[in-house]
């Protein structure tokens, strides 16, 4: 039983992570200021190429590489056109879904029916020897644990610097921003960008943990768990890395329940990681003020400077 | 009476010259055919298997036809814009390859009586409405004959999608097959309500193993549950196509669909003008469901079991739903001997003895 619970333990760490790292990314990115929609698309560029880098390459470092890159071009792609252009954030975000939908497929059409061995789990030496413990929390792939690293520093960037009160400075007024001569459209540029990378992070880890294999479409609809936890943590970095294990682990539990055979019907079941999350850190987040101190309040709206 | 017949003789041969100037017509202007997927074509599944039928036509009648599809089209009110849409662009044949199409397909064909549609996996039909599935359940019973001799734990893991006839009827198929070779066998039915996730599929693979399974069995579409079987070794069976490049020790072997002898077929109708509405349910005898090479770990009495199995449905000597059969409960629900009609399997919405949990309603 206890190997079970263990085993148990591993596979909610798998569906949550993908998670973590496209929503870290849209945090920041919110929290400058700018809504990005397109998470999907990014996770699917992101996910067929890190698939065919680690493939021709036969490396997996090149493919988690080749993940960060192209999200980071899609990202790109939204940034010049919402901030240099001025198109509206929603609908690029949806046209840039759309787009890396339709773009991945295209990329991977050679890539359906290979195999890949997957990203080769990294054992931290000494701690990965504790019996249990080790195993459910030093004996992961590297993705794994850049997820926890990442969402650290996330959380200190955003709180405990200089640089991290700029860019919420960005979101909260940009007006009021760029009077005190913060360039608005650079920071937020670059707030997209990190976005972008983290939602190609997230797209490698499909391909290249969670089913090790390129399939169309196969994020599947998590580029919107994923932004909608965004809001539900109240853009909160500690908040977000506990909805999507919760979201991970009601996912994964729903389905021990149902091999169980508790009674209860697997419609509802499949309903329940939403509702809970959704509960839990709806709960969390009554407090209406934090909700407005989180916030980026100007969120989604188009920067001019000349105004 | 000379006069008369050969009076009757010329109407005649006014009709065919007419008829030939028709068919002609036809044949400089391609005979379009389309069709309306539920899934990518690079699924490497379902919708890819409905692809390479649509592939035969045009290698069969190359420049007499002209073939499109639609991929990814979502089961909803987006369908029967995607049919709508089909139709009215002058496509003679639309193939809609999906349960969820039924109702926009009839709806689409009452508004468009001249264009010929075929929808699969379906029970309503038209004029101009065809239906035609595939009796996978004669390839469950083939498999479940296998799990029931190879598995030592005696729980085979079942990732199914949604709970409609279909798939239920795979379960029961599967489960009886399996427990006339081992009645201490138990499926285990994970539903995962969706039928293209391939993290959420993988997910399902791994709670079933951690739960004892050790022979994984899928009703979905991507080859990720089999990946986990190879990962974690185990043994699985694969899904509409042959998927052994994911699993090359653990997959048995793998039930296939194969459309393309009915696609060309139906669309050789349509061409020369025979087509009429059908009810077409083809099993292993017609070829809509075959088996790809068994995989390497099969041993030689598995095997034979599973031809015996597979030699015996096509010769109509065994019945997948034969008699006794017993509920959950253990209630006896067909007599020995006794086969259920495809009346029944059409609208399967129970559980046979050796399926564990309830139906979902």
């Amino acid at each position: 039983m206890n190997e079970t619970l263990l085993l148990t333990a591993l596979t909610i760490i798998t569906a949550a992570t993908p998670l973590v790292y496209a929503a870290i990314g849209e945090l920041v990115v919110e929290r400058s200021g700018v809504l990005n929609l397109g998470i999907e698309g990014m996770m699917l560029v992101g996910a067929v190429c890190s698939f065919a880098a680690a493939h021709y390459s036969g490396a997996a470092s090149l493919g988690i590489v080749a993940g960060i890159m192209a999200g980071m071009l899609m990202a790109a792609l939204f940034a010049f056109l919402t901030l240099k252009l001025q198109s509206s954030q929603v609908a690029t975000g949806l046209a840039l879904t759309i787009f890396g939908i339709g773009v991945s497929a295209l990329i991977g059409q050679s890539f359906v029916g290979i195999a890949y061995s997957g990203l080769q789990p990294l054992p931290i030496p000494v701690l990965s020897e504790i019996p249990v413990l080790g195993r459910l929390l030093f004996n992961h792939d590297v993705l794994v644990y850049g997820s926890f690293v990442l969402v650290a520093l996330v959380s200190w960037f955003l709180k405990r610097t200089h640089a991290g009160l700029i860019l919420r400075s960005v979101g909260d007024s940009h007006n009021a921003a760029h009077a005190l001569g913060i360039k608005v459209i650079r920071v937020r540029f670059m707030a997209t960008l990190f976005g972008g990378a983290c939602a190609g992070l997230a797209g490698a880890y499909l391909s290249m943990v969670y089913t090790p294999m390129w399939v169309e479409n196969m994020s599947a609809g998590r580029g919107w768990i994923a932004l909608a936890l965004v809001v539900f943590a109240v853009w909160q970095p500690g908040r977000l890395l506990l909805g999507a294990y919760l979201f991970g682990a009601i996912s994964i539990l729903q389905l021990h329940g149902q091999a169980l055979g508790i009674n209860v019907p697997s419609q509802l079941m499949s309903m329940l990681p939403y509702l809970v999350t959704i509960l839990v850190l709806v709960l969390i987040s009554r407090d209406r003020g934090r909700i407005r101190r989180n916030a980026p309040a100007s969120i989604g709206q188009a920067f001019h400077p000349t105004t | 009476m000379v006069f008369h017949g050969s009076l009757k003789q010329a109407a005649f041969a006014i009709a065919a010259v007419l008829s030939i100037g028709v068919v002609n017509a036809q044949s400089d202007d391609p005979t379009k055919v389309g069709f309306v997927y539920v899934g990518p074509v690079s699924d490497h599944g379902w919708t890819y298997r409905h692809d390479l039928g649509r592939q035969a036509i045009e290698a069969q009648f190359g420049d007499k036809v002209e073939t499109t599809y639609v991929e990814s089209v979502p089961e909803g009110a987006d369908a029967e814009r995607v049919i709508r849409n089909l139709a009215s662009s002058g496509h003679d044949l639309i193939f809609t390859t999906s349960f969820g199409f039924m109702n926009p397909t009839v709806k689409v064909a009452k508004d468009f009586p001249d264009v010929k549609f075929e929808h699969a996996t379906g029970f309503k039909r038209e004029d101009n409405v065809s239906t035609y599935a595939a009796r996978f359940y004669e390839g469950r019973s083939v498999i479940g004959t296998m799990a029931g001799m190879m598995t030592k734990t005696n729980t085979i893991g079942y990732i199914a999608s949604f709970p409609i006839p279909e798939v239920v009827r795979g379960i029961n198929a599967f489960t009886i097959a399996m427990r006339k070779v081992n009645p201490d066998a138990t499926v285990k039915v994970v539903w995962v309500n969706t039928w293209y996730d391939p993290g959420k599929e993988a997910d399902a693979a791994k709670v079933l193993i951690d739960q004892g399974a050790d022979i994984i069995t899928q009703h979905t579409d991507s080859p990720a549950p089999l990946q986990v079987a190879q990962e974690r070794g185990v043994f699985a069976f694969g899904q509409a196509s042959d998927m052994s490049a994911f699993a090359p020790e653990s997959q048995l072997t793998s039930i296939v669909d194969d459309w393309n002898s009915y696609y060309v077929e139906r669309t050789a109708a349509a061409i020369d003008g025979t087509w009429a509405s059908t009810d077409t349910w083809g099993g292993i005898d017609t070829g809509m469901v075959a088996f790809p090479e068994y995989g390497v770990n099969v041993p030689d009495d598995v095997r034979a079991a599973a031809e015996v199995i597979r030699e015996g449905i096509i010769d109509k000597s065994i019945h997948p739903f034969q008699g006794p059969l017993k509920d959950q409960a253990g209630e006896e629900i067909l007599a020995e001997g006794e086969i259920y009609d495809d009346g029944v399997l059409l609208g399967m919405n129970f559980y046979v003895e050796g399926v564990q949990g309830d139906l979902p309603k």
